[in-house]
């Protein structure tokens, strides 16, 4: 994560449901924001590559979701969906500082 | 510092052990194996398909030399074990090395028994286990003509096809009378022996074999009987033995293989041992399925979770001979305790016996036509009581009601382009490529690679039958005892247990105190928890709601472009003018794309915003509707006719009938989706007899029935009884989905769930058991005061609202 990320403040940590998620809407496609049972939190675009679907609307286990169209499963620190599986959900830096969550809109 | 693990044995048993200690615990362990083979590690099994020129050793390779450098294990291709010292902790080497380990695997397979007589140690005289045996066939097949196989049995008859195929001129020389004694009975093996005679092999029996002549080659085989055969290539195929020298002169407890406990220990609890060197509760395996089941239990010793049993394996046999379907399992021969169900079509050189005894398959064999043998296998494991598809069951399960599916059964026939899995498109080319390429062998496999039965399920059946015709027979079927999920080794069942009796009440509590392999589940699992804590504790235990699929943590059906329909619940199908009118106007207010009646007799929204949810569910609340729970593992419908308040045929007020049992279950949790009807006649007009519980009126009272299923895999319901009052009806009903939802595995719709316990088991708990059946009841309705308020209502006044808000709009 570079210093030149225009970080944004998203909210607060605990509007995020542990093994959940919560989107940010925008007009290029929404960013899925997912919080694993670790306290971790993850940014991912929120389009599977499989068909599209939502990805904030899955199921968080480990550090992974699972689409709820297909089942197929996505890593969240990495957006790759777990082999035999392919492809790549983008990913977007996310940091958590006192509570408070924010997001850089750069993809990496 | 690392754990030393020392694998010796570089076979099918020990790798996969590996394999599945790898993934649960990659870094516990240095590993070293020793195997005598200069090769990686490859599918024993395939042997047949090489010899026969159908497949490559390249194909078969399971671990390429790259596997053992990515995952850190050292391998020593070609290096053999000579002794173990057990008070050193430390394995020897033949050319004097030595290691130490702090654990130690045996994995040192089978030998090939080579009868005892003069001239088998000739040259040309080989035996079929490995691929130096196969080289020297295929060099001997290359120049000369005539191949004697000693041995009638799987392994002979496979390298007699083989070397058939190669251009040899076979013979098959068999001490008893019958070809594969063990696996097929007279009638079966009269006809796989002109089969296989019209094929071009020649075949010697009750032949005795006393010497192998020849002066360095060998150039015939001589009989008892004083008679003789010339032969250029004798392959001796008269069994296997377990492989139990090493640890047996290293002073570990042998008796017909290395003898070991239910978690694969030896005598030595820091020594293992796995696959076709040992002897578990008494018994030797020569297969492939049972070794995968001792693997997995082994690696979740090696790894320290140590909860894994092997409880010991049913096996089934097929013969990899390209074009013979034959299959056997269990004790097919029988007894005086047993009967015999037995189809016969000589002319179509089909045969099929089962051996039942108590109403239960102890045994099957096949021949002609396997398709349903892993459906007999299933029902064997399961011990189900086929009382009641005994009439039909010679005839498979196709005539069972596998709808369309039924001439398309024939797996082998089917064309490349056949689609197999109408879920997610998969042919049966797609499967069988990834199954080649990939090597796979087990269901799980092929699910993960080609999404193949991954989804309904309803073509598991097929996807076995592809998996067992392409790798040729022994396939992994699922282990007896199966695992909920790749995150634990406890079955549905036992989970269900240690719920009740460990008084569980929540997903986290059944992780915890079951020991669970991952740190919170897996998509699957998760919802099967939640379930499972839920219905066991309807008044005590936690919903979690992060562990419901999204249809369910929202009350709405996520639709494939990521909107969401609803359906207002109507009840019994009916439904009013205003209901209408709401309806109507939400669908104006929120510009709904598409209003349809569904195939349950309700309304249905769909193409709408998450957002608008709330609101819209607020708008029918208002109205007076509450949510049909269309999206849930839920009571869905009560589907009903008019019944006789309309119908000039209706014998009872079907539609009251209706409305009653959905008032009385609606908001109830399942393991799958549960649909009744109720049909005023026995015309059925509300096609009651393909629904989970199904109610047939008629002039006596009502006929109740269950189990049946509208869906991919139609299925006619079973009668259960018939009753006088609508009292009884309402008791009966919900004893049945209480006993359906305390019992069922998830995801287990009841039809599936009766064909495994039996319709008997149902009928005695319900039927028969008066008590029982009012105690369900009661449950079930204890049940229904903790669930029977609007999940729609709750929401639209506020509930869990950060579901269906964005955490933050960017414009």
């Amino acid at each position: 994560m570079s210093e030149q990320n225009n970080w944004i403040e998203i909210g607060k940590l605990d509007d995020i449901p542990v093994l959940g998620a919560r989107v940010v809407n925008r007009e290029e496609g929404d960013i899925a924001i997912f919080r694993t049972a670790d306290n971790e939190v993850f940014a991912l675009h929120d389009h599977c590559p499989h068909k599209g679907g939502p990805l904030s609307q899955g199921i968080v286990h480990g550090h992974k979701v699972s689409c709820p169209l297909h089942d197929w499963k996505i890593s969240l620190e990495t957006g790759v969906a777990v082999a035999p599986d392919e492809g790549c959900a983008a990913r977007f830096p996310v940091r958590v500082e006192d509570g408070v969550v924010y997001l850089s809109l750069s993809s990496d | 510092m690392k754990e030393r693990l020392i694998v010796i044995g570089n076979g099918m048993a020990g790798i996969r052990t590996l394999e599945e200690l790898l993934k649960l615990d990659a870094d516990r362990y240095d590993i070293t194996v020793f195997g005598d083979e200069p090769y990686g590690n490859y599918n024993r099994i395939m042997l047949s398909p090489v010899l026969a020129g159908e497949k490559t050793i390249d194909e078969i390779m399971l671990n390429d030399d790259a596997w053992y450098q990515d995952n850190g294990v050292t391998l020593n291709k070609g290096k053999r074990i000579a002794s173990i010292n057990r008070s050193k902790r430390e394995v020897i080497a033949e050319d004097g090395s030595s290691l130490t380990y702090d654990r130690l695997l045996i994995a040192t397979g089978s030998t090939p028994f080579i009868l005892p007589i003069p001239g088998n140690d000739l040259d040309g005289v080989v035996s079929f286990r490995d691929i130096s045996d196969v080289d020297q066939m295929l060099a001997v097949a290359d120049k000369s003509k005539h191949a004697v196989v000693i041995g009638g049995g799987l392994l002979g008859l496979e390298a007699a096809n083989g070397l058939m195929e190669q251009g040899m001129n076979v013979t098959v020389v068999h001490l008893p009378e019958t070809l594969m004694e063990r696996q097929l009975d007279t009638v079966a093996a009269g006809m796989l022996q002109q089969s296989l005679e019209e094929r071009g092999l020649h075949f010697l029996m009750q032949a005795q074999t006393e010497s192998i002549t020849g002066k360095d080659r060998v150039e015939g085989v001589r009989f008892k009987d004083g008679s003789g055969i010339s032969a250029d290539l004798v392959v001796m195929a008269v069994g296997i033995r377990p492989n139990y020298t090493l640890a047996s002169e290293s002073g570990i407890h042998c008796e017909r293989g290395v003898v070991v406990n239910d978690t694969l220990q030896t005598f030595d609890p820091s020594i293992y041992a796995v696959g076709e060197c040992v002897q578990h509760r008494g018994e030797v395996y020569g297969l492939v399925a049972p070794l995968f089941e001792m693997a997995k239990v082994c690696a979740n010793h090696l790894a320290h979770h140590g909860i894994g049993r092997y409880e010991g394996s049913v096996t089934s046999t097929k013969l990899k001979v390209t074009g013979i379907d034959l299959f056997s399992a269990g004790d097919f021969i029988g007894d005086e305790n047993t009967e015999e169900l037995v189809f016969q079509d000589a002319a179509r050189g089909v045969y099929r016996k089962l051996v039942v005894q108590d109403n239960k398959i102890k045994g099957a064999v096949m021949y002609g036509d396997t398709i349903d043998g892993t459906w007999y296998f299933d029902l064997l494991r399961d011990q189900t009581d086929i009382s009641d598809i005994r009439q039909h069951l010679l005839f498979g399960q196709a005539h069972l009601g596998d709808s369309g599916h039924g001439d398309e059964n024939r797996v082998a026939a089917l064309s490349d382009d056949a689609e197999i899995c109408g879920c997610n498109g998969v042919c049966k080319g797609d499967i069988v490529k990834a199954i080649t390429e990939k090597k796979l062998f087990t269901l799980e496999d092929v699910r993960a690679h080609t999404k193949a039965s991954s989804s309904c399920g309803s073509c598991t059946g097929l996807v076995e039958a592809l998996l067992s015709h392409t790798v040729g027979g022994d396939y992994s079927t699922a282990p007896h005892l199966k695992p909920m999920c790749g995150c634990t080794e406890h079955t549905h069942d036992g989970v269900r247990a240690a719920i009740k009796d460990q008084q569980l009440k929540s997903v986290r509590a059944v992780m915890d105190t079951l020991e669970w392999d991952s740190e919170d589940g897996c998509s699957k699992c998760r919802p099967t928890l939640n379930y499972y804590v839920f219905c066991q504790w309807p008044d005590a235990g936690s919903d979690d709601n992060q562990s419901r699929f999204i249809n369910e943590r929202v009350h709405a059906n996520i639709q494939k472009d990521a909107t969401f329909s609803v359906i207002p619940r109507m009840w019994g199908g009916g439904t009013t003018p205003d209901e209408l009118r709401a309806i109507a106007d939400v669908a104006d207010k929120f510009k709904v794309k598409t209003v349809h009646v569904t195939g349950g007799q309700r309304i249905g929204l769909y193409g709408l915003k998450k957002e608008e949810l709330p609101e819209i569910w607020g708008d029918l609340s208002k109205a007076g509707m509450v949510s049909g729970h269309a999206y849930g593992k839920a009571l869905r419908t009560v589907k009903t006719c008019v019944g006789k308040e309309w119908c000039r045929f209706g014998t009872q007020d079907s539609t009251k009938m209706g409305v009653a049992l959905e008032k009385m279950t609606w908001g109830s949790w399942t393991p799958h989706k549960y649909k009744m009807a109720v049909s005023g006649c026995p015309r059925n007009c509300a096609e009651a007899t393909i629904k989970d519980l199904g109610v047939v009126c008629v002039d006596s009272g009502y006929e109740l029935h269950i189990g049946g299923n509208g869906g991919i895999k139609v299925r006619v319901t079973d009668f259960l009884c018939a009753v006088k009052t609508e009292a009884e009806v309402l008791e009966y009903a919900a004893a049945f989905m209480q006993i359906y939802r305390e019992q069922a595995h998830y995801l287990e719709r009841t039809a599936p769930w009766i064909e495994r316990v039996g319709l008997n088991y149902v009928k005695e708990q319900i039927v028969d058991d008066n008590d029982n059946r009012k105690a369900l009841a009661e449950r079930f309705l204890f049940a229904q005061t903790f669930v029977q308020d609007d999940p729609w209502k709750e929401r639209a006044e506020g509930t869990d609202r950060h579901e269906f808000e964005p955490i933050k709009t960017i414009s």
